[in-house]
Formats: C-alpha cells, structure tokens, sequence
C-alpha cells in the first residue's frame, strides 16, 4: 500500500542505473543508494543487469555525481561490471574516488576456502573405536593421579580439601533431594501398581513386597539415583570445569603452585563417592513409600505389614550391593565428568560437545556397570 | 550532509539499584568527529556506550543515534540503527565457534541477498583494510594472538561501512607497537570511511594522536567534554592526577 502513496521516495533510493536513450553519445547516470542497505532491498537479479548493462556501455561519458551513497559494495559492483577498471570519462564526487580506488590499489588473492572433505564410513568407525581407546586410556591416567593425590593426602592430612568436599557434597547430594525423591516416588508407584495388577490375577497379593523390595533396592533405587546425579551434577562438573580452562582459572591454579588434580578433581571425586550412596538410601526410601501406597490402594496391603514384612522378604546383602553400586556409579561419575571437562577447548562449541559427551557417557557406562554387577552378584542376596 | 549530531545525549541519569553511575549527563557529538571517553576504572564509560548503542537504557533522560530516540524507537528502527553501527567489544567478542571469514562474513548473510563471490570480494578487501592477509581468514578465533582477534573484530565491525564505529578500549592488551599500528590504522580507515568514532581509553598516546574530542568521566559526572586543551585544563582532581601525573608529562612532553 505504502509503495503505490509514494512511488517517488522508493524510486530514488533503489540504486539503478539510467543509460538514457540508445545515443551512445548520452551520458549514462547512476542514480540511488549503492550502499550494502541500498543493494539489500535490490531484486535478486540485479547483479547481472547490472553486469550486462554496464559492460555494453563502458566506451559512454558515466555520471557519478547523483549518488546518493556509494560504500565498498557498491563500487565493486560497478567495478567489476567496468572490467576491473574505470571508464574513460566518469564524473565522480570527490569523497566516493576512495571506494574506487581502494578496489584499484589493493590486488586481493581470492581466499582459499578449505572445506573440509567427508571422512569415508570405514575410516570414521576406526576413528571412533581410537576415540574411545584414548578415553579409556586418559581415564585411567586420571584415575592414577587420584590414587597418587590420596597418596599423598595420607602423609599430608592437612592438604585435605575439606571445604571443597563438602560444598560438592551439599551441591550434588543436598540440593539433589527433591528431584531424586519425585522421581522415586513415581517409579515406585508405577511399579507396584503394574505389579499389582499381574499379582491380582494369581492370588499373590503378599509378594508385592518381594518384588518392589528386591527390585527398588538392588536396581531401581541405584539407578535411578545415578542417572539423575550424571544429568544434573555430571554436566555441571563438566561445564564448570571447561569454563575454568577457558578463562584460565586452571593455568592460574597450577602457577600458584597447587595441583588442580588435587583441588578440583579428588574433592569432586571424594564427594559424589559420599553423596551418592547416601541418594541411593534416599531414594530407595521414597520409592518404598511410593510402592507401599500404590500396593495399599491397589491390594489393601497395610503400611505395617508392608514395611514390617520388608526385611524378611529382601535380604540386607541386597541393600550392600545397591550401596556398593552407588560408590562405583559416583566414582565413574565424577571421573567421567572431570574427564570431559579438561578436554574443552575455549570456545563455544567445545563447552557443548563435550558437556553432552560428559552426559552420555556416564549414563552409559553406568547401565554397563549395572549389567556388570548383575553378573558378578548373581548368586548373592537372592535366595 | 547534515549537521545534526551523529550521537545526542541529553539529563541521562543511571543507577543500579541504590548505586549511582550517572548524574546528569549531557553531550552532542558530530558527523566525522572522534570522541575518546576517558575515566576510573568503573566510573561508567561501558555504560555510557551501552546507552549509545541501546544495549542498555539510562534510568533517566534521552539518548539519541543518528537522529532517532533509542527508547522511543520499534524494534525494527533499533535494529536499523545498530545496522548502522559497528562495535568493537573489549575482548573482540568473535563466535568461537565460527572462522575469521564466517564471522566476517556473519552480517552480510544476515542480509539473505548477496551472492557468496560477492561475500568473498568483500570480506578479502576488509581484511587488507585492516591488515590481515587471507591466510588468517581460515583460522578459528581461538588460533589468533590478541592483536589479530582485535583486527578481525575490526573488520567485523567494519563490513557494514558503520556510520558510527564504538570502540572499547581498543588498544588494551597489545604491545606498544602493535598499538601505535592500530591507532594509525584506525586513523587511515576514519579518513577513508569518514565515520564518527567513539572509544573508550585509558591510552594518553590513543587520545593526543586520534581523537578530536575528549570527554572526561569522574564522579558520576563529564567534568570536561571538548578539545584535549579543554581537558588539560580541568581542574578536577582526577584529570589533573590523569593528564598531569608524571605518566602523562613524559608523553605530552615528548610531543611539546
């Protein structure tokens, strides 16, 4: 609607060109903006017109005078429809001569765009297995420094780092109760309720307590902990200690003199080998009070008969084995997440990547080893 | 060309919660003009040249760019004006995750209507401009020396042909010879490009050798806005501890 009330104020802004009639003794006016703004609201096709035109007309008298702006751009387009050079006779204002000549000193070397080429299948599964070769390896490395640092922690129990210790435990177990008894209450609910609806069908309404004893504690509980604590805790360690390496917080702990292994990795270490079992209990803990309301609801199975019938149906080794498996779920937690963190590089698209391989990897190599356990453990705590 | 002041600010009061940054500040800048904003640490100049560009808006009175009121203008108008306006960030402020070229190239593709060889001609002369060659236009922001993340963020900020350039603390980290290079570069594109310029410094050499005009921020307050002459002469006690400490009569007397 606007452009038909005032054709006249788009017309002199677009850049165009005016050849005039067809006398090759006319003088040829450039008209407009030929500024980046100006060539922004150009038609797509105006490059070539340009081109095309430009280039018949190069002999002709060339007017510049009526521009209203005139920036690198626009001159390079009028410069390169030229041939790479001026015509004989052009009429220029004296402030837009730079923009010609800038083009005109300055021979630029095309860049050479490297694109990197695609990487064959093959060679990119072989990669990917030396990846994860090289983790494994670095894990280990890493895992060596730790021993080494509670070496040396055992001969200078004053080095420990208490504060840091117990901030990470109140970060990842403390501030972690919310969340992980949510979780478990729902998941013990579901279970019993399923559970129930099967065991109804045989008259075994009383082994409800067998089932979710023995799975909440020896699987659920444990699991369910340490897939929250990887996702929540497991990505901060990471982010925070890339961003650590990106702002040169870890160059300037090491020139002080202090071994970050020491200050930043054992601590979170330490704690989560804490904290962790302690989510397990937790969580184990609500997912029971979930079960035992969804199995009064479901099969009118009293909350004392519930829990006072508990410790007989699951014995206690099975409690062991989840608290065991909450140890070695935060170690390889916190390892992997320190891991991961000290292999970012400073830029943005590192912090991403390996925030997200921090995550992935802990909650995998935590269900390996949950199946681990499984094998190890099948004899134990199951009658 | 029009005389009206590229950059208008007029009563600007700004505060954080009860914490005061500015009380009552006035200035008009010209067409083509330099202004270098000198100051304390944390005495506001980053605030100040957040309010020109619109990152930030003052608690108090009217800032405007290029003619337009920044708290009064749509956001289409805003986002015109900062079209117009190149910024060079302290720390260069380059996407790590993109090349010297891609980052270059980042604001003429926004525009979705210039052909890539277009792209390529025009990013290859802003690189000689501020004199990078095009091997560096490959790298990764992370693979550049401090000097070179400043140059590309210049290039950055110049491949809009900005009609007003904001520089903030443009020369800090580089050597003093790299730093004598940059100012002359800045100077040489300022005659070529004629835009204004506003840069914050704590470099003496920056402000005797570049800018036309100096505004001096201390307490709150532009205790001196004009010639460098007018600066020298302000009797505020801190200009006088910053344009005539014994730092500052070694380098104005060298050039006496």
């Amino acid at each position: 609607m606007r452009s038909t009330s005032k054709p006249s104020a788009i017309d002199e802004s677009r850049p165009r060109i005016d050849y005039g009639s067809g006398d090759p003794a006319c003088v040829v006016r450039v008209l407009g903006y030929w500024n980046l703004r100006g060539l922004a609201g150009a038609p797509s096709t105006f490059r070539s017109e340009v081109e095309a035109g430009a280039s018949r007309c190069v002999d002709r008298v060339w007017d510049l005078t009526e521009l209203r702006a005139l920036d690198t751009a626009g001159a390079y387009l009028l410069w390169e429809a030229w041939g790479q050079r001026l015509p004989e006779t052009v009429k220029l204002k004296p402030e837009h001569e730079s923009a010609f000549t800038r083009w005109q000193q300055r021979p630029l070397p095309p860049i050479d765009r490297i694109h990197r080429p695609s990487v064959a299948f093959f060679r990119r599964a072989i990669g990917f297995l030396v990846r994860v070769g090289l983790h494994c390896l670095e894990l280990v490395v890493l895992l060596g420094q730790l021993v080494l640092d509670l070496l040396h922690l055992l001969r200078h129990p004053g080095d420990t780092p208490w504060r840091e210790i117990s901030a990470t435990i109140h970060e990842t177990g403390g501030r972690a109760l919310g969340i992980t008894a949510l979780v478990g209450f729902l998941i013990g609910v579901v279970v019993s309720y399923l559970s129930s609806l099967q065991l109804r069908t045989f008259g075994a309404h009383i082994y409800i307590i067998n089932i979710l004893g023995l799975s909440i504690i020896r699987e659920l509980g444990p699991l369910l902990a340490a897939i929250l604590v990887a996702g929540r805790s497991g990505s901060a360690m990471t982010a925070r200690i890339g961003v650590m390496r990106v702002t040169q917080e870890l160059d300037a702990i090491a020139a002080m003199g202090i071994s970050p292994s020491l200050r930043l990795i054992l601590p979170k270490v330490l704690a989560l080998i804490v904290s962790l079992p302690l989510l397990v209990v937790w969580t184990d803990l609500i997912a029971l009070v979930g079960g035992a309301v969804s199995a009064k609801l479901e099969l009118g199975i009293s909350y004392h008969q519930f829990f006072s019938r508990l410790p007989n149906a699951v014995p206690v080794s099975n409690l062991l084995i989840g608290l065991l498996k909450g140890v070695v779920f935060g170690l390889s937690i916190a390892l992997i997440a320190c891991h991961f963190g000290l292999r970012i590089q400073p830029n943005t698209e590192s912090l991403g990547d390996e925030t997200t391989n921090s995550v992935v990897a802990a909650i995998t190599l935590v269900i390996l080893i949950d199946a681990v356990f499984a094998i190890l453990f099948r004899g134990v705590g199951l009658e | 060309m029009t005389t009206a002041p590229v950059i208008k600010i007029e009563g600007v009061w700004t505060s954080f919660g009860d914490q005061l940054v500015h009380r009552d500040i006035s200035l008009g800048l010209g067409q083509g003009e330099i202004l270098g904003l000198v100051g304390a640490s944390g005495c506001g100049k980053t605030v100040l040249m957040r309010e020109m560009i619109g990152l930030q808006t003052p608690s108090r009175g009217r800032v405007e760019l290029l003619g337009q009121d920044l708290a009064g203008a749509d956001v289409r108008i805003q986002q015109e004006l900062r079209n117009r306006c190149g910024v060079l960030f302290q720390g260069g402020a380059l996407f790590s995750a993109l090349t010297v070229y891609d980052n270059i190239a980042f604001t003429l593709r926004e525009l979705r209507v210039l052909d890539e060889s277009l792209i390529e001609r025009l990013v290859a002369m802003k690189l000689s401009m501020v004199g990078l060659d095009v091997g560096s236009a490959m790298l990764m922001p992370a693979e550049l020396s401090g000097g070179m993340v400043k140059r590309a963020a210049l290039a950055r900020s110049l491949i809009m042909e900005p009609e007003v350039l904001f520089l903030d603390e443009p020369t800090s980290g580089l050597d003093p010879v790299l730093c004598e290079d940059f100012i002359s570069l800045l100077r040489e594109l300022h005659r070529e490009l004629g835009f204004t310029i506003v840069l914050i410094t704590h470099d003496l050499d920056t402000l005797s050798d570049l800018c036309t005009r100096v505004g001096v921020l201390a307490d709150h307050r532009l205790v001196s806005f004009g010639s460098l002459d007018d600066a020298l002469r302000c009797d505020h006690p801190f200009a006088v501890e910053f344009f005539h400490g014994r730092r500052a009569q070694r380098i104005f007397h060298r050039l006496s």
